[in-house]
């Protein structure tokens, strides 16, 4: 009588597998109705990297221009562009050139681009290529002076690959314009 | 409003009142149905399934309906005209002659006829006809292989369906299902399912094999054969087997509504609205089972057939024709 | 109708490869499986040659999704090549991450501090959990069962968020360093680390309640796909493809890396080797990942949670080196030469899947499609892991 015995026991797990799906079907959603609601975990997402100011000026931010960052990321998404006041300007071949233009990690063209001396330098344009980023946090690890820092930039949407291509010194001096403006008024 | 009344009693306009009726409970059952459905397999995955189209959803069968209809219809290369386009018809015409018999109320069958329960049953074979060539038509490997399961699963369930069937026949000692109906209107505890469990059961997983709803869904199989028989078939075509489908698994429910649970017939206020209530109960038992249970290997579904169903449908009727006997 | 279509439909080097094979032999139906198919977990591609509903011979074949991984090591720095892990296998990203990182610094005898290791078991773990409740859910699906997928989700969802407090992402970790983690654990972690653990114990039952038990399941995985050990050695199956077949090998009881020599747990090992074998492994891998987490969740010690003393630009010695860890597919190698400078002289990337997928093949030889369909989604593959 095994088979019979086998056959009801099977029946029987069947009946509570719709016991199961039964008991979830009278359960609420579990889903969030985006966009009009928002899901709660975006405290911790990271988004595109943002030049950290100092506090008593919002305008001028703390990057010394080490070019940590630059080396350490695995996309080649940033580029830098500084000067040493009172020289002219660095190399006009590193003014900000087109995202594309720019070689490769890894080819034979890309020197060491850390600086491990002490001269002062001025950042006078940061961007960042978004579209390559893979959110890997290398360079805002590798900054020895905690000069970026994660947007939490989670709702974007564009049309073409250039609205994710950021110049991140812009975006301070903006923020800082703004905040100035709202404190004015 | 007499003249339409003795219109109404010549036979054909009766007939014909009856095709339109049927032919608009279908078309709405269709909409319904594929909203219920999804909205059932979305409650039981904690989701809401259809929600944008319309408030909740209401307007997404209309919006499927307007898209199905209105995308071309593409016939892959070296398919059989005739055939591939005369399957998705084949499917959907029965239907409406399968419905015919079946009493939905008192006084309300399309058609009286003494033999509606072997009408049922030989136009609800048709469809198997029409998954053949569906898959034969359609020049695809993917297809052939579909239509070859389909059809050995149609033609093996329809055994089981026929005795089980034949149980109930010698109980109320008719085909009629007007008869069947009013044999089972003595109260609640006269319906065929407390008299004949088991040729319910046997039924009712026929059905499911008949119609290939899941766990029996193996001519469909999404992850094998990428959609079965019905693989190159897109816009209308799909639409005619999709409305097919849903349109049997109510014929499937009415019948075992009028043959195991008493019909029109209810402990109180008897009426339509009892055998539709019935219908809606059945079909959403089948939409509960779909979204539990995983697929049957297609030699398992076919063991179940001849080495269960088949005898126990066998001594189900030879043990109903011996209580027969004894009782009379 | 045009009678020649201007793209060739002949088939390509391997379908003619594989037809030519079984000229002469009868009359069977040679189909392709893949690579676009809902069953095939990625870009897999697997010619079967069919006779009726049998599988007379098939043949995996690989390549749709070769991104080159061992090259771009080579181009990249050995910190620049950290994202890249968690990218090979996205399912257990944090193994791979483990396996790199380790291997780093074994080559460069670098020390771990113990919160490090212990924070590095929590997240594997978790992340192996998540991994074998998408593998579940998957194979569900692939068995016509629509729900249970849906179920896991809704726990992933959670793992998803408690991984996303210390990494930073959801699903391509990069969250491992040479010398420790680049972030550390935070008390709203442990919190919900704890909260999951206590939720997650009330939903195995109801998991075993909807699938393993269930009587159609059983039907389609019992007696399916029986490995023999003989044939798992040949191929060097591993993980729970090799332990449902008996043999109780795991990386972290065989060869113990950081602090599993510590820890407490079973490997569940099967009988048969059938698919329903392997389903119980990983169902018993769930539980007992479990226990690791609440051993290592009550020792982990205070301290630095990454090595102050690793430099930025790392230059490790000329050498090899192999390191291994178990990943929820199976034992997951890197064998790293370095010839002293910034970047890796070759990096060689073993990938469990691609033994275990190649056991398909002849496990497949007699059976029904239904069938092969069952066995492959059994193996628990990862097809960009298998071709990296």
């Amino acid at each position: 009588m095994t088979t019979i015995q086998k056959t009801l026991k099977g029946l029987w797990s069947l009946i509570v597998g719709l016991k199961v799906t039964g008991k979830e079907f009278c359960r609420p959603w579990i889903t969030v109705h985006y966009p009009r609601q928002e899901v709660s975990n975006l405290d911790s997402y990271r988004g595109h990297i943002d030049l950290v100011p100092f506090p008593e000026d919002p305008r001028k931010p703390l990057c010394i221009v080490c070019r940590r960052c630059e080396e350490v990321c695995p996309s080649g998404c940033i580029r830098i562009e500084g000067h040493v006041p009172g020289e002219e300007k660095e190399n006009p071949a590193r003014r900000l050139l087109l995202i594309s233009d720019v070689p490769l990690p890894g080819s034979a063209a890309r020197e060491p681009v850390c600086s491990a001396d002490k001269t002062l330098r001025v950042l006078d344009g940061f961007s960042l290529n978004y579209n390559l980023c893979s959110l890997c946090g290398l360079c805002v690890q590798s900054c020895p002076v905690s000069s970026l820092t994660f947007s939490g930039d989670v709702y974007l949407a564009g049309r073409s690959r250039k609205d994710f291509e950021y110049d991140l010194l812009q975006r301070l001096r903006m923020r800082a314009d703004s905040a100035n403006l709202r404190e004015a008024v | 409003m007499t003249q339409i009344l003795q219109l109404l009693t010549n036979p054909l306009v009766y007939l014909l009142v009856a095709l339109v009726a049927i032919l608009t409970f279908i078309a709405l059952n269709g909409l319904i149905l594929v909203y219920v459905e999804r909205k059932v397999a979305g409650f039981v995955q904690r989701r809401p399934g259809p929600y944008e189209v319309g408030p909740h959803g209401l307007l997404q069968p209309v919006a499927d309906a307007l898209k199905l209809v209105g995308k071309q219809l593409v016939m892959p290369r070296g398919a059989d005209r005739i055939l591939y386009w005369a399957a998705p018809l084949l499917s959907f015409a029965p239907v409406a002659v399968c419905l015919l018999p079946i009493p939905f109320g008192p006084n309300l069958a399309g058609l009286d006829v003494n033999l509606g329960l072997l009408l049922v049953l030989a136009f609800s074979g048709l469809n198997v006809l029409a998954l053949c060539l569906a898959g034969w038509g359609s020049n695809s490997k993917y297809a052939l292989l579909g239509a070859a399961r389909a059809v050995a699963q149609s033609v093996a369930y329809e055994i089981p369906l026929l005795l089980s069937v034949l149980s109930v026949a010698f109980i109320s000692g008719s085909l009629n299902f007007a008869e069947i109906t009013a044999s089972q209107t003595r109260g609640l505890l006269s319906w065929n399912v407390f008299s004949q469990p088991l040729a319910f059961f046997i039924f009712f997983v026929s059905a499911l094999a008949e119609t290939n709803r899941a766990p029996f869904d193996l001519p469909e199989a999404e992850s094998e054969l990428t959609a079965g028989f019905h693989t190159e078939y897109s816009g209308m075509g799909f639409g005619l087997f999709f409305l097919a489908e849903y349109s049997y698994m109510i014929v499937v429910s009415a019948v075992a509504s009028v043959l195991f649970l008493g019909g029109w017939s209810g402990p109180f206020l008897s009426g339509p609205w009892w055998m539709l209530g019935k219908i809606y109960a059945l079909i959403l038992a089948m939409m509960w089972f779909r979204w539990t249970y995983p697929r049957v290997r297609f030699d398992q579904l076919l063991n179940i057939c001849w080495k269960w169903l088949i005898p126990l449908s066998l001594i189900n009727l030879l043990g109903t024709a011996f209580m027969i006997n004894l009782v009379r | 109708m045009p009678d020649k279509a201007p793209f060739n439909l002949d088939g390509d080097y391997y379908s003619s490869r594989f037809s030519e094979l079984s000229k002469g032999e009868g009359d069977t139906l040679i189909l392709n499986l893949g690579p676009q198919h809902p069953s095939t977990h990625g870009v897999l591609r697997v010619i079967v040659e069919l006779d009726g509903e049998y599988v007379k011979r098939a043949e995996p074949v690989l390549g749709y999704i070769h991104r080159m991984h061992e090259k771009m090591a080579e181009i990249k720095t050995y910190v620049q090549y950290l994202p890249n892990m968690g990218r090979v296998d996205y399912l257990h990203a944090l193994a791979w991450n483990w396996a790199y990182v380790g291997a780093v610094e074994k080559l460069m005898e670098l020390e771990v501090p113990g919160r490090a290791e212990y924070i590095r078991v929590i997240t594997c773990e978790l992340n192996r959990i998540s991994s074998h409740l998408l593998w579940w859910g998957a194979y569900v699906l692939d068995l016509g069962g629509f729900t249970p997928i849906l179920y896991a989700f809704d726990d992933r969802e959670l793992l998803m968020d408690i991984l996303q407090l210390p990494t930073g992402s959801r699903l391509t970790y990069c969250y491992y360093r040479f010398g420790g983690v680049s972030a550390d654990l935070t008390e709203t972690f442990m919190t919900r680390t704890r909260n999951f653990i206590e939720r997650f114990k009330t939903r195995i039952p109801m998991y075993h309640d909807l699938v393993t038990g269930n009587m159609i399941l059983r039907g389609r995985c019992e007696e399916i796909g029986a490995l023999p050990v003989e044939m798992a050695r040949r191929y060097g199956a591993t993980g729970p493809v090799l332990r449902g077949s008996g043999v109780p090998y795991d990386v972290r009881r065989m060869e113990p890396y950081s602090v599993y020599d510590k820890l407490e747990f079973d490997v569940p090992v099967g009988q048969n080797g059938d698919a329903m074998d392997r389903y119980d492994v990983r169902m018993a891998e769930l539980e007992q990942s479990i226990r690791i987490i609440e051993q290592a969740l009550n020792r982990i010690p205070d301290g630095p949670f990454i090595n102050p003393d690793v430099p930025d630009r790392i230059f490790p010695p000329k050498g090899e080196v192999y390191f291994a860890v178990e990943g929820a597919r199976g034992k997951i190698g890197v064998y790293l030469v370095s010839d002293g400078t910034a970047r890796p002289y070759r990096l060689k990337l073993r990938a469990p899947g691609y033994s275990n997928l190649h056991v398909f093949a002849e496990l497949a030889q007699g059976t029904i499609l239904a069938d092969a369909v069952s066995i492959l989604g059994s193996l628990d593959l990862v097809i960009p892991e298998i071709d990296r």
